[in-house]
Parts: C-alpha cells; sequence; structure tokens
C-alpha cells in the first residue's frame, strides 16, 4: 500500500486500520558527520524541499535537537503543522526520519539508523541519475570509496584511523598556510608540482612546515597538499575495482574545482558532481524515510 | 567466588595490578555474553569457566603440578599436543587476547608489533595472568617474525623450546616437520621423565582426536539455516578449549552438540529467519576477544564459522593413529598439522580454498576477513584472499583492529554497512 497522504491546514493525522500512521507529505534524512551536520527534507516525488547545514559541534545530541528545532521552526513545515517522530508535538502527521553518519545514533526522533555507506550510495544514485556509479566521498574525518552496480552497493573502503586524506587533512594544512580550503585548492591550481612524502597528517605537517622555512611558494605547498589527498585517494582504490560508472564526488571538497580536476587527471577520467554532492548522506537517509511510509 | 589471593600470591603474581583486571572481566563477559537470548543451556559450563578463568582451571593445573605433572605453554597450534599428553604432561595455551596486557608488552618491544604478541609478553612480564606463571615450560614456534623474536625476550625469563615450522610445504618440508617432532619428543621426555612410547603416543592421538571430533560436531551444527548457537558462545567454547583438559572438554563439547542437534530437530534458533551469516577469517581470537564478534551479532548478522585457529583450523583434520612405530606415528602428525593453513606459508593457497569451502558448507552470505594491526602475513594476504573471493561471486569486507576499543565505532559502520549491503542483494 502506498498511500500518499497530502495535508490541507487542518488535516489531522492519517491512520491506517493497524493504527500505524500512512504516508506523510514529506521525509527527513540527518547526516550527522564529523564536522558538519546535513539535513534534507525531501517531497514523495523526491524532490529536496529544505536543505540544511550547520556544524557538528562538539555534541551530536545537541546537534540533534537543534535540527529538530530548525526542522520544526521551517515555514513549510509549519504551515503543515507536521511533527518529528517522538518529538512530543501531537500535531499533524509525523514525518519519516532517518539518521546516518558517525552521529546516526545521537539522534533521538530518527525512525531508524542507516549507516553512510548506503546513505551515500542511495543518495549518489539519486542526485546523479545513474544506477552505476563510482563515489569518491571525502567528509571531514574519512574517506570512502563505494562502487555501485545497478543501485546497489557492490564494495566499498573506509580509510583508517589517520585524518590523512581527509577534509580534516585539508583543512590542517590551510591552517598551516593561514588560508581557508577552498583558497588553498584555488592557489594550489597555480603551484608547480611538489610533492610531501608522508600520509601522515602529523608528518606532513611537519613537512608543509619545512618547506614554509624553505620558502617554497605558497601556490606549490598548496599543490603538494591536494596532490596529497589525491594520491592518499588513489591508494584507497587500490583496495576495490572500480564498476562500469562514472566516477563522482561527494561530500565536503566537491566544491573546489581545482580539486575535482586532480581527482580527473589522476583517475583519467571525468569527476561528476553536483551542486547537492555534499548532501548526498542526507538525500540517501530522506530517501531512506520516505520508503518506511511504502508499505506493499 | 572461590578465594584464589592466596594462590595467586604464591604464583608471584602482581596482586594490585590483577585486581583491575578481576575488575573489568566480568563486565566484559555481562555485556558480551548475558545480554544474548535464548542460550544454549550446555553453556553454563563456559560460562562457569570464563566467570573464574584465572581460578578454576589454573588451580587444577597446580594441583597435577603436586603430582609430579609438568605444564607446557603454548602459543600456536602448530605445537603438537599428542607429544605433550603422551608423556603425561599437560598443554595450556598462552594467548594474551587483551589490551590490558599490551602496555606491559610495549614497554620491551617496538609499537608496531601485533597485539597478540605484546600481550603475551605483557601477561607473562607483568605477572597477571596465573596460566602464564603456572607453565613450567614455553614452547614456542618459529612461524611470524615477530613471535620469534618476542621468544627471545620470553626466554630470558621462562624456560623456553622453540619449535622450527617450515615456511613451505614440499615433501622435504614434511619430512622437516616430522624430526622436528621427533627432536621436539625427546626434550618432552627429558622435562617430563616419562618416555614416549608407541602406546602411549597412539592414545594420546586418540584423545585429541576425540576432542577434535567433538569440536567439529558443535561446528557442524552451526552450518543449519536454524541457527542453534551464537558465534560468541562458540568462540567462547573454542578459547576455553585451548585451556582445558582435553577429555573433559571433548565431554563438553560433545554435549553441547547434542543440545545443538536437539534444537535443530526442534527449529530452535538464536537468530530471526534470514539472518545474514558471516565467516570470520584472519589471525586467532585469544581469550578474552571478543570485539569483532560482539560488533557482528549486534549489527543485525551471526558470525557461522571461524576460518581460523581459533576456529575450524584448531579441529579439522584428524591425526591417523594407524603407525606402528614412532617414527610412523610422528610423520602422521607432522601430515596433519602441515596441513593447516596459517598465513605464514608461502605460497599459501590452502588457505583461500579453505575459505570457499567453508563459506560454502557454512552457507555464509558473506566473508569478513579480519586481521590484527602489525600483522603483515594475515594483512598481506587480504588482497588475494579477496580477489579470490569476488571471482566466486562471495562478499568480502577486509578490516583490521586491535585490541583497544577506540576504534568499536569505525568497525562497526563497517560492519553495519556490509550487512546493509547484503540484505539489499
Ligand atoms: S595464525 Fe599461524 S602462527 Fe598464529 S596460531 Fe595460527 S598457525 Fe600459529
Ligand atoms: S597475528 Fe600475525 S603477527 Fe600476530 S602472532 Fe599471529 S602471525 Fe604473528
Amino acid at each position: 500500500m502506498n498511500v500518499c497522504t497530502m495535508n490541507t491546514g487542518n488535516d489531522k493525522r492519517a491512520y491506517s486500520p493497524d493504527g500505524m500512521q500512512e504516508g506523510s507529505p514529506y521525509a527527513v534524512g540527518i547526516d550527522i558527520g564529523s564536522t558538519c551536520a546535513k539535513t534534507i527534507v525531501m517531497d514523495r516525488k523526491g524532490t529536496i524541499v529544505y536543505r540544511n547545514v550547520r556544524p557538528t559541534g562538539w555534541s551530536s545530541v545537541e546537534t540533534a535537537e537543534a535540527i529538530r528545532q530548525d526542522l520544526l521552526a521551517n515555514p513549510r513545515l509549519k504551515d503543515l503543522g507536521c511533527s518529528l517522530p517522538r518529538g512530543g508535538e501531537d500535531q499533524g502527521p509525523v514525518l519519516r526520519c532517518v539518521a546516518t553518519g558517525y552521529g546516526r545514533i545521537s539522534v533521538p526522533y530518527a525512525d531508524k539508523c542507516v549507516t553512510e555507506i548506503s546513505c551515500h550510495a542511495k543518495g549518489a544514485v539519486h542526485l546523479f541519475g545513474s544506477p552505476d556509479l563510482n563515489v569518491i566521498d571525502i567528509g571531514g574525518q574519512d574517506t570512502k570509496l563505494i562502487v555501485i552496480d545497478n543501485s546497489m552497493v557492490a564494495e566499498f573502503v573506509m580509510n583508517d584511523k589517520c585524518s590523512a586524506g581527509t577534509g580534516r587533512f585539508l583543512e590542517i594544512m590551510a591552517n598551516s598556510l593561514s588560508v581557508t580550503p577552498a583558497e588553498l585548492c584555488e592557489m594550489a591550481s597555480r603551484g608547480k608540482e611538489t610533492h610531501i612524502s608522508s600520509l601522515c597528517t602529523v608528518f606532513a605537517e611537519s613537512e608543509v612546515i619545512n618547506l614554509i622555512g624553505r620558502g617554497t611558494p605558497r601556490e606549490d605547498i598548496a599543490y603538494a597538499v591536494v596532490d596529497s589527498i589525491v594520491q592518499k585517494v588513489k591508494a584507497q582504490s587500490g583496495k576495490l575495482s572500480f564498476g562500469k560508472g562514472a566516477l563522482c564526488l561527494t561530500g565536503g571538497l566537491c566544491d573546489f574545482a581545482y580539486f575535482r580536476e586532480m581527482l580527473g587527471r589522476t583517475f583519467r577520467g571525468e569527476v561528476l558532481t553536483s551542486p547537492d554532492a555534499r548532501f548526498a548522506g542526507a538525500v540517501g537517509a530522506a530517501l531512506y524515510a520516505l520508503a518506511l511510509d511504502v508499505r506493499l | 567466588m572461590a578465594d584464589y589471593v592466596k594462590m595467586w600470591e604464591d604464583l608471584g603474581m602482581d596482586l594490585e595490578t590483577h585486581d583491575l583486571l578481576c575488575q573489568v572481566l566480568p563486565t566484559a563477559v555481562g555485556d558480551v555474553f548475558m545480554t544474548q537470548e535464548n542460550r544454549p543451556k550446555a553453556m553454563d559450563f563456559w560460562d562457569l569457566v570464563i566467570s573464574e578463568v584465572h581460578g578454576i582451571r589454573p588451580a587444577e593445573l597446580i594441583e597435577e603440578q603436586k603430582k609430579g605433572r609438568k605444564v607446557f605453554g603454548t602459543f600456536c597450534v602448530f605445537v603438537p599436543d599428542e607429544v605433550i599428553v603422551a608423556a603425561n604432561g599437560i598443554v595450556t595455551g598462552l594467548c594474551g587476547g587483551s589490551q590490558f596486557w599490551v602496555p606491559g608488552g610495549e614497554a620491551v618491544l617496538p609499537k608496531n608489533t601485533c597485539p597478540l604478541i605484546k600481550a603475551s609478553v605483557g601477561a607473562r612480564l607483568g605477572r597477571t595472568c596465573p596460566f602464564f606463571r603456572i607453565a613450567d615450560v614455553y614452547v614456542g614456534e618459529t612461524t611470524c617474525d615477530g613471535k620469534k623474536k618476542a621468544y627471545e625476550i620470553l626466554g630470558q625469563d621462562v624456560p623456553m623450546l622453540i619449535m622450527d615450522v617450515p615456511q613451505m610445504k614440499r615433501p622435504k618440508d614434511i619430512l622437516k616437520w616430522k624430526d622436528e617432532i621427533a627432536e621436539f619428543a625427546e626434550k618432552v621426555e627429558e622435562i617430563t621423565g616419562n618416555r614416549i612410547t608407541v602406546e602411549n603416543l597412539k592414545e594420546a592421538i586418540r584423545i585429541i582426536n576425540e576432542k577434535r571430533k567433538a569440536l567439529k560436531r558443535v561446528y557442524e551444527a552451526r552450518k543449519s539455516e536454524c541457527l542453534p548457537i551464537s558465534g560468541r558462545d562458540s568462540l567462547l567454547m573454542t578459547q576455553i578449549s585451548f585451556f582445558d583438559d582435553p577429555e573433559r572438554c571433548a565431554q563438553m563439547c560433545n554435549r553441547l552438540a547434542d543440545e545443538l542437534e536437539e534444537r535443530i530437530r526442534d527449529g530452535v534458533s538464536v537468530v530471526p529467519a534470514g539472518t545474514k551469516r558471516i565467516l570470520l577469517t584472519g589471525t586467532p581470537l585469544a581469550v578474552p576477544n571478543w570485539k569483532l564478534h560482539n560488533i557482528i551479532e549486534t549489527s543485525g548478522a551471526a558470525v557461522v564459522c571461524e576460518e581460523m585457529c581459533t576456529g575450524t583450523r584448531y579441529f579439522e583434520n584428524l591425526v591417523d593413529d594407524s603407525g606402528e612405530t614412532l617414527e610412523e606415528l610422528f610423520m602422521a602428525l607432522s601430515e596433519r598439522y602441515m596441513k593447516n593453513n596459517c598465513a605464514c606459508f608461502t605460497p599459501n593457497p590452502g588457505r583461500i580454498e579453505d575459505i570457499i569451502r567453508l563459506a560454502r558448507e557454512y552457507k555464509a552470505d558473506g566473508v569478513i576477513d579480519c586481521s590484527l594491526k602489525f600483522c603483515g602475513l594475515y594483512d598481506i594476504e587480504k588482497k588475494s584472499v579477496a580477489e579470490a573471493l569476488k571471482a566466486e561471486g562471495i562478499p568480502v569486507l577486509s578490516l583490521e583492529t586491535d585490541y583497544e576499543d577506540s576504534d568499536a565505532g569505525q568497525l562497526r559502520t563497517r560492519i553495519e554497512a556490509f550487512v546493509e549491503m547484503l540484505n539489499e542483494r
């Protein structure tokens, strides 16, 4: 049964005979990553109607609560009188909600937790409109590579404990050069080929400091930093076999054109991205949430 | 709980530090085992043993020592228990499976040594494990580099025998291992003061074969679609079988197998139908290392088989006891032990064949290949394992971990994602 209950202003909850609530107009996906928490609200057609990013901060529990407040305060949802699962508000249809990301268990109002691997895969298939993809997701603390075959995860790898090759690494390096990560990537495009040998963040940082001390142009150092992330991703990709689909980049680094270019050069192909690529996990979570309302 | 303080004191243990270990273990046992529902009743034996793991069995060993028997501590399934048992010696496993002992090991070993080695050395030097104190002699073996060098350090503190395990499996290597066993037998005779004869060696072979058959019966039950026992409980049984008296071990395993077979007849399963079945392969899981099993089994899957030394490699293949001379029996032992497909061999195609065969026999939906951090042998072999499994269409997840809890979240994410992937297939 797939009952889509469209609500007018004063509509109250719609209940199915078994007492379970059926189809709410929107579904929520929340991706609590190590640095940023992304929220997506999607209508039943899969159109994104709301997106939000906020820093995760120290406590995922507090972040989850802040997200709930944001959602409830959103005019579109407010007008419908929607509420969140176990949110306490007894008004309007309950939005289905799926949480993902490393803070997924800290969302008390989520119906379900799904790992970021599955969510990223589902989100990427949706965003890029293709059932076969090779996804590179560079997050704050981890980098994931996912091979998607026929809309299903065929293989994946995640980096180990070390933050080399992650967004965090870029941030640390940008800090030592006193620029933002975006500026660093832009600078890198004007840099000469330079390399840092170490794949460990701590050692790489001291190598960068060495380069600064030697008076190496900042552009070249920026090049070396971007190159080191790309090389780390490349090394990781050796642990799986990419499928026939296109290569796409999701996560925080997807907006940096030069980074994409370097990645493309290394992997010998075009690297797709989408304006919503950093929301891929949340998009996937929202799709899982939508599916919760579909009972066959 | 009986009072073992006096015994520990007599063993020269560091009681204060040991107290700390005694405090954490019950919580770990409670969290990992007692939270499970519908456990086989016959697990009561292993629950008891683990609840007083530093008490019951050590006390028994000391009683036997008073009668003049010698205790041999071993670190590897290559050491032939039969030879020791034939000479009326006792074998006890000595593998360190707890983070508790790692810092002690790191005090004398490089940090980038595998945690199994660091914990084993730490348990001895820190004087916080009765088994490590009780053993009259340790038996090491030349399997991996880390162990070889660690035995030199342990050898400064305790009598040590080293067996030279071949690194290849040519016919001449099997002969060489037979000679090594024969030489080992002489040393065991010296230490125990007992002669090894065709009769007592045959009897020892029979005893250890019975133990293998009993363990195998439990594992056979795990092949059923109606899974009668969790991976955690099976692992506990296997781990403790390294410490227990072999005859009692066989008896208890058979008792458990009886119950499991009955459960299968009655359709009693410990997991809901459709729960994904995982075969775990890789480095051994020494007590109290239950980390992976616990994460897997609280992520919506069940471990149905372990292709590792704390698993199938411990009991697969019986020793032929038809020989009529010591020479023939030693050869039979060599042939059986050399069937172990440890990653220390090159080349090692047998392990991959085993994994594929076992994955089919145990109807595994996926394989998790996990090695201990800094174990180069198993880590390097992961690639060929993954490729071979992929070629067979068997999903595989490769992991690396140590004894710390700090990576539990990351492991859980990978394992949950793997289970989600299996569920969507
Ligand atoms: S993994 Fe190899 S070295 Fe370790 S116990 Fe097994 S056979 Fe021995
Ligand atoms: S896990 Fe690897 S490194 Fe550690 S003792 Fe066993 S073979 Fe050696």
